[in-house]
């Protein structure tokens, strides 16, 4: 009986799960799976180091207002492996970044992908949004 | 007992690698690695004789050892093929347990997982949570393997000594009662040529075993056993034993890993508290609703 109750939860947490990210080991919770929100902004910091490294930019929402955003990416040799660099980013920058975003609103996210200056792309790692499921992610609109 | 389960251990890993898993690889790759893709349709040299030596990476690609959301051969995905054989305590220890991954996952705040703010992961749980990039030294006395995720070493003696099954034995200069070790005590030997075999006691168990909250008791006993299967290719896989936790032992990695150039250098990964404060700060926490003072 005890089982059947235990088999039964864990089956409800896992319909909660929508996609599993390869990389990151600070947990899924907290994030979206199913959105995308992507925007222009300048770097303000690159921070290169472990568990993660992560990215702060300032970026205009919808209204034109600025908003101080924090994205994170996985630690460096897995950003390594996936192209990136400690110069891949310098403050100043003008780049175009994906986030994943958190659930609670705030202007925090993964990178899922950024446009460096140059025009390259850099893959977060994150994988692609889940195939079902989900909403359609948002894209183009800023802060959410 | 400890015989037959070894040799129960090492017959089911055996048959699991057949056929081993061939990966297919994109991107990601580490810089300078090789991978099985790159070598389509070779026919590499047999394998030395008892040698290990040499630097290891998953041979399908930098990805393949690392397990977020629990043991490979055993994720924490709700499939009822990946249950584990908890006992009653297992089970009630396992729900106690607020990992970050998993089914039972929760926000990174409410976590009580002993890992974060860079204590030690311990053994088994480096290999079922972050194999990476790892060079194997032999020594006449012992096996030493350095493990790239928060640059950890672990010994495994092959001088003939036993693993220590009371306070007493001197061979391990312990303590009465034997400290409790975050990665344990390890003895290994040749079964042929070709297979080693290690086994380890003595944890801490405040440790888990993975990253989705599995837990194991003082009790836990790991059987680890490396396959040279040719000269580029060794298969490793980890049996967890916990007669407390677990009705029946159960084979929770399986890992094929190809040799690297011996020139290959292994890069940094250092747990840094400086580091993980800032990333908390700036991240985490906000990212948990935990606002700064």
């Amino acid at each position: 009986m005890k089982h059947n109750f235990a088999t039964r939860y864990l089956w409800l947490f896992a319909l909660l799960l929508v996609a599993v990210p390869a990389l990151a080991h600070h947990g899924n919770a907290a994030f979206d799976p199913t959105k995308r929100v992507t925007m222009k902004g300048t770097v303000t910091q690159w921070f290169w180091a472990n568990p993660h490294c992560f990215l702060q930019f300032d970026a205009k929402d919808e209204s034109g207002n600025l908003v101080h955003w924090v994205a994170e990416t996985s630690n460096p040799p897995d950003m390594i492996n996936h192209g990136w660099s400690k110069s891949s980013l310098k403050v100043g920058d003008q780049v175009t970044v994906t986030v994943i975003p958190v659930k609670n609103g705030k202007p925090i996210g993964r990178i899922a992908a950024v446009v460096l200056p140059n025009g390259q792309t850099l893959d977060g790692g994150f994988g692609p949004l889940p195939q079902t499921g989900g909403s359609a992610g948002s894209a183009g609109g800023g802060s959410k | 007992m400890t015989r037959r389960l070894v040799a129960s251990a090492v017959a089911i890993a055996a048959v699991s690698f057949l056929p081993v898993r061939a990966r297919t690889q994109d991107v990601p790759r580490q810089p300078g690695a090789v991978y099985d893709s790159d070598k389509k349709g070779e026919k590499p040299a047999p394998a030395p004789k008892r040698d290990l030596t040499g630097v290891w990476e998953p041979a399908g690609g930098p990805s393949g050892g690392v397990q977020a959301t629990g043991a490979g051969q055993y994720p924490s995905d709700g499939k009822p093929e990946h249950e584990l054989p908890f006992t009653p305590l297992g089970r009630e220890t396992f729900m106690a347990h607020k990992p970050t991954f998993g089914v039972t996952q929760v926000p990174s705040a409410l976590t009580n997982d002993p890992m974060p703010g860079c204590n030690p992961q311990g053994f088994p749980r480096i290999v079922l949570h972050n194999f990476r990039t790892s060079r194997i030294i032999q020594t006449p006395e012992n096996v030493v393997v350095l493990y790239e995720f928060n640059k950890k070493w672990r010994v495994i003696w092959t001088d003939g000594r036993q693993l220590p099954k009371d306070a007493t034995d001197p061979t391990w200069g312990a303590p009465d009662p034997a400290e409790s070790r975050w990665w344990g005590y390890s003895v290994g030997k040749w079964m042929d040529d070709y297979t080693f075999v290690a086994e380890s006691n003595g944890f801490d168990d405040r440790t888990w075993l993975d990253n989705a909250g599995r837990p194991h008791s003082d009790a836990l006993h790991v059987i680890e056993q490396y396959h040279r299967a040719d000269r580029d290719h060794l298969e490793m896989s980890i049996t967890i034993d916990d007669p407390k936790m677990y009705t029946k032992p159960w084979v929770a990695v399986k890992l094929r890993l190809r040799l690297q150039s011996p020139g290959f250098d292994i890069r940094e990964m250092e747990c840094a508290p400086i580091e993980t404060e800032e990333y908390n700060k700036q991240f985490a926490d906000p990212a948990a609703g935990i606002d700064a003072k």
